[in-house]
C-alpha cells in the first residue's frame, strides 16, 4: 500500500511518500504565492523520485498552514486534511515510538505537543509572534549579513554569553545592529540569538510539561546551534531525527496509511 | 548599461526645531530644559519661567550622549542661550541616563503625564503615549500626577517602529502614511496578524493580490489601532483623553482610535511629540526653585 503526506508550511512545502511502512520518496520546495501550485510542484517531484504516478497512491493526507489548499483539488486531490499538531505527533511517534514530547519549530509557528502512543494529549502553540519561530533566526541572519545556514555553526564556535534584551523580532534587529557596532563578534551574537529563541521555546513547551523522550522537529531542528541551548533550558536530552523538516509530512502519510486499513 | 538604484529610506521622518515668538529670556527667573531621549526620537524643550521657549526634535543616533548634546544645542540655536546658561536640566526617556548635562533624571511616565497636563490642561485624566518602541496608557489626576499606568515595550506592534517598517514596505514616507491610510471610502478588515514581521508579510500578500497602497495602509492602521485599544482598555479610558508621542501626529491612528473608543481626544495646542521633554522641563523648574529655596 502506498500513501502520501503533503505538508504545506508557511515557508516550505514538503511531501513524503510511504510504501508499506517505508519512506520511498521525499521532496520540498519554497512555497510561493499560489499554495496549490507550489504544493503540486513538490508533489510531482516526489512522485518522480519514487517513480510512481498519482494513481498508484491510495490515499493522500495534507497538513500545515496551507493544508486546505490541496484537499480535493487536482492534481494532488488530497483525501483529507489534519492539523499540524496531529501530523507532528504521528510522525514523531513513527520514528521514535517512545516519544512523549514533540517540539516542532517551523518558520512561523512553534509548538509543544504532549504525546502518548502517537496520539495528542495536550499541546501549546505560538503562532502570533515571530520571535518564537524560525523567522526570528532568519531576520537576525539578515541583520548580521550572513546566510541563515551559517547561524548555527557560528553559534557553536562561541562560548560567551551575551544577554539579548529585546524579545520582539523588530526590536532585536536593532539590538543586533548595536551589538555589531559595539564590536561583539558575529559568533557571540549568533549564540545570543540562539539562546534567546531557545529560552522562548522552552518557556512555551514547559507549559505542557516535558517528558522523555523529547523529539525536536521542524525546519529549525536543522539548525545545529539550537538543540544544545534548548536542552540546557529544558534540562532534558533531545532527539533530533534525520530529516526533521519532513516529520509532519511523514505523519500525514502515516495517518493516510492507518485510515485505509 | 548599469543602473544605480537610490535606496530611499521611507522611515526617516524629518527633524525640526523652532523658537516660540514673543517669549524672551532676558528677565527670566528660571531657564530650564527637558531632554527626552527616546529609542527612535530625541526631543529637547527649553522653558522660560515654565513657558515653552524653544525646542528641537531629531532622530536618536547610535550614541545617545552625542544625540542629547546635539538636540539641546539645536534647540538653543539662534536664541543667544547655551547649555551653561540653563539653570536646571532634567533628562527623561529610554536613554535618560545618557544626558550628560542633566542634573536629574525622571521617568518618561511621570514626564508625559506632566507634559500632557501642560499641553492640554488640568482636565486630562488619560494619556496615551505612543512612541517609537513602546506604548503607554497613563491615568493621571488634575495636577498631572500619575495614578496608574500600563506599558507595552516588549512588542513592536502598536508602536512607531511598526509604522516605520510599514512605510518602507509600501514606499511611502512615514509622515505621509496617515493621509494615505485615510484615502479610502471605507476601512477594509484589519490585517489579521499582530506581530509586525507577520503583518508585513500579510500586507505584502495583499498588495500582490492587487489591493491598493491606500487600502493596505488602512488595514494596517486599523490593526494597529485595535492593538493599542487592547492596552488602553486594561487601564480604562476616562475623559479627558489625550494622545502624546510621535504617533499622536498620525491622524490615521488618531481617527481610528477615536472611532473604536467613541471618545474624541483633545486637540493638541502644541506639538504632542514634546510632551515628555516639556514635562521634564517643568520638573526642572520645580527642582530649581526648590534648590534656590524659592519653594
Amino acid at each position: 500500500m502506498m500513501t502520501a503526506g503533503v505538508d504545506v508550511g508557511a515557508k516550505y512545502a514538503k511531501v513524503v511518500i510511504l510504501k508499506d511502512g517505508q519512506v520511498v520518496a521525499r521532496a520540498k520546495a519554497l512555497v510561493g504565492f499560489d499554495l496549490l501550485k507550489s504544493a503540486t510542484e513538490v508533489f510531482e517531484a516526489a512522485l518522480k523520485n519514487a517513480a510512481v504516478s498519482r494513481n498508484d497512491i491510495q490515499r493522500v493526507v495534507s497538513t500545515g498552514m496551507g493544508r486546505n489548499a490541496v484537499v480535493q483539488k487536482p492534481p494532488i486531490n488530497a483525501d483529507e486534511a489534519v492539523s499540524e499538531v496531529v501530523s507532528a505527533a504521528a510522525g514523531a511517534h513513527f520514528i521514535v515510538p517512545t516519544t512523549k514530547t514533540v517540539i516542532d519549530v517551523g518558520a512561523e509557528e512553534g509548538r509543544g505537543i504532549k504525546v502518548e502512543g502517537g496520539k495528542v494529549r495536550d499541546f501549546v502553540i505560538n503562532e502570533r509572534c515571530a520571535a518564537g519561530a524560525g523567522t526570528f533566526i532568519e531576520t537576525m541572519a539578515r541583520a548580521l549579513e550572513i546566510q541563515v545556514e551559517e547561524m548555527g555553526p557560528m553559534a557553536l564556535k562561541s562560548t560567551n554569553t551575551i544577554a539579548m534584551n529585546a524579545q520582539c523580532c523588530v526590536f532585536a534587529e536593532s539590538e543586533v545592529v548595536s551589538l555589531i557596532h559595539s564590536k561583539i563578534s558575529k559568533e557571540d551574537i549568533s549564540k545570543a540569538i540562539h539562546d534567546a529563541i531557545a529560552g522562548r521555546i522552552s518557556s512555551m513547551v514547559l507549559r505542557v510539561g516535558v517528558e522523555k523522550d523529547v523529539v525536536l522537529i521542524g525546519g529549525v531542528a536543522l539548525d545545529p546551534g539550537f538543540k544544545s541551548p534548548l536542552e540546557k533550558e529544558l534540562k532534558a536530552s533531545i532527539i533530533t531525527p534525520e530529516y526533521p523538516e519532513y516529520v509532519s509530512a511523514l505523519g500525514a502519510a502515516v495517518i493516510a496509511a492507518s485510515s485505509t486499513r | 548599461m548599469s543602473q544605480t538604484e537610490v535606496k530611499v529610506e521611507y522611515w526617516r521622518w524629518p527633524e525640526y526645531r523652532s523658537t516660540v515668538p514673543n517669549v524672551s529670556w532676558s528677565n527670566a527667573k528660571a531657564i530650564t530644559a527637558g531632554v527626552d531621549i527616546g529609542s527612535v526620537g530625541s526631543k529637547a524643550a527649553v522653558l522660560v519661567d515654565g513657558e515653552l521657549y524653544a525646542f528641537a526634535a531629531m532622530r536618536t543616533g547610535g550614541v545617545s550622549e552625542a544625540t542629547a548634546v546635539k538636540a539641546i544645542n539645536w534647540a538653543l540655536e539662534g536664541t543667544g542661550l547655551e547649555i551653561g546658561k540653563l539653570n536646571y536640566v532634567v533628562g527623561t526617556g529610554y536613554g535618560r541616563v545618557n544626558v550628560p548635562f542633566a542634573k536629574r533624571t525622571i521617568t518618561e511616565i511621570a514626564c508625559h503625564a506632566r507634559g500632557a497636563h501642560y499641553i492640554y490642561g488640568p482636565t486630562v485624566r488619560t494619556v496615551l503615549d505612543i512612541g517609537g518602541q513602546d506604548c503607554k496608557a497613563i491615568r493621571c489626576d488634575e495636577k498631572g500626577k500619575v495614578l496608574s499606568f500600563l506599558m507595552n515595550d516588549k512588542c513592536a506592534a502598536g508602536t512607531g517602529r511598526g509604522l516605520e517598517v510599514f512605510a518602507d514596505l509600501i514606499r511611502v514616507p512615514v509622515q505621509d502614511l496617515d493621509k494615505v491610510s485615510l484615502n479610502v471610502d471605507q476601512d477594509p478588515p484589519p490585517v489579521s496578524n499582530t506581530c509586525v514581521i507577520f503583518a508585513k508579510a500579510e500586507s505584502l500578500a495583499l498588495l500582490r493580490q492587487g489591493w491598493s497602497k491606500e487600502k493596505v495602509a488602512a488595514a494596517y492602521h486599523t490593526a494597529m489601532a485595535n492593538r493599542i485599544v487592547d492596552l488602553l482598555s486594561r487601564v480604562g479610558v476616562e475623559k479627558d483623553f489625550v494622545i502624546t508621542g510621535g504617533v499622536a501626529k498620525n491622524m490615521g491612528i488618531v481617527k481610528r482610535l477615536e472611532k473604536i473608543l467613541n471618545i474624541k481626544p483633545l486637540e493638541p495646542k502644541m506639538d504632542p511629540i514634546l510632551a515628555g521633554a516639556l514635562g521634564a522641563g517643568l520638573f526642572a523648574k520645580a527642582l530649581y526653585e526648590k534648590e534656590q529655596g524659592l519653594r
